[in-house]
């Protein structure tokens, strides 16, 4: 198990590109954290994500 | 009537706030980044509140589109917005450290122009333009504090915006749904909304209150 804003998912393995897919987030403007650290957005395919790890979702939507 | 003291209006906002918190409120530096309904909001919000030193970047003119929600008068169409909200904030603020800058904020000149104050607001309206923000600063420029918007859109409840503490330095603000390129227009009063939950998490950081 790990969580994504702060509900629980099976992705262990999953890399943060794939993971971001498997929760609708694929494709969307984002920003994440794992485990406090930004992840660059040059490294979601390479980032695997492991037991307890927490990730943060931001998406953005225009308007401002 | 005569302009106030630098004095006479510090001692205004001290008694409103506080002595404690005005001197942080004082001492304490924010930019504002995009200055059209959130920013321009949040940093009326701030010159308000007494904070010492303002700066506001934008690379955009005053369009009559924008004054359903931007704090920018009909006589300042087409004036650049730094300059144009730089006159409203002098006269809201007149002791403020204010500085300006119009210039298009990129990933090359972002670790340079956000690294003189301590908190960073996003106030983009472009969701490309948002996320090119944000992951530039929290991956170049990680110890500053950042306070983003997204989501304000449309006429769903105001209720639906709230202040989320991602990160120990990173906060965002709005429901992260509300999208306008959903053909959701922007209605003042929301979109005000957010600016002023961005500008009470900056002024809560200020005052080293860091939950939401």
């Amino acid at each position: 198990m790990l969580t994504i804003n702060g509900k629980e998912y099976e992705l262990n393995g999953k890399t943060v590109a794939e993971a971001l897919a498997e929760i609708g987030y694929g494709g969307q403007r984002v920003a994440v954290e794992l485990n406090e650290s930004i992840v660059p957005r040059d490294q979601y395919d390479s980032t695997v994500l492991y037991e307890g790890d927490h990730l943060e979702v931001v998406r953005f939507v225009g308007g401002g | 009537m005569t302009m106030p003291t630098r004095e006479e209006m510090y001692r205004a906002l001290e008694e409103r706030h506080g002595k404690e918190l005005q001197r942080r409120l004082s001492a304490a530096s924010v930019v504002v980044c995009g200055i059209g309904g959130l920013g321009s909001n949040i940093a009326i919000h701030l010159a308000r509140a007494g904070v010492g030193r303002l700066r506001i970047i934008d690379f955009d003119r005053v369009d009559i589109s924008n004054l359903n929600r931007q704090q920018y008068f009909p006589e300042q169409l087409g004036m650049y917005k730094s300059d144009a909200l730089y006159d409203t904030l002098s006269r809201i603020a007149p002791y403020c450290d204010i500085s300006r800058n119009c210039v298009k904020l990129t990933e090359e000149n972002i670790p340079e122009l956000l690294n003189g104050e301590d908190i960073i607001c996003e106030a983009f309206d472009k969701a490309d333009q948002k996320e090119m923000l944000v992951n530039t600063v929290l991956e170049k420029l990680p110890d500053k504090f950042l306070v983003s918007g997204s989501g304000m859109a449309g006429l769903s409840s105001a209720n639906n915006i709230v202040t989320r503490k991602v990160t120990r330095h990173f906060y965002v603000c709005g429901d992260e749904v509300s999208d306008v390129a959903d053909g959701l227009g922007l209605i003042s009063a929301r979109v005000a909304v957010c600016a002023a939950h961005m500008a009470h998490m900056a002024i809560r950081i200020i005052a080293q209150e860091y939950d939401v």
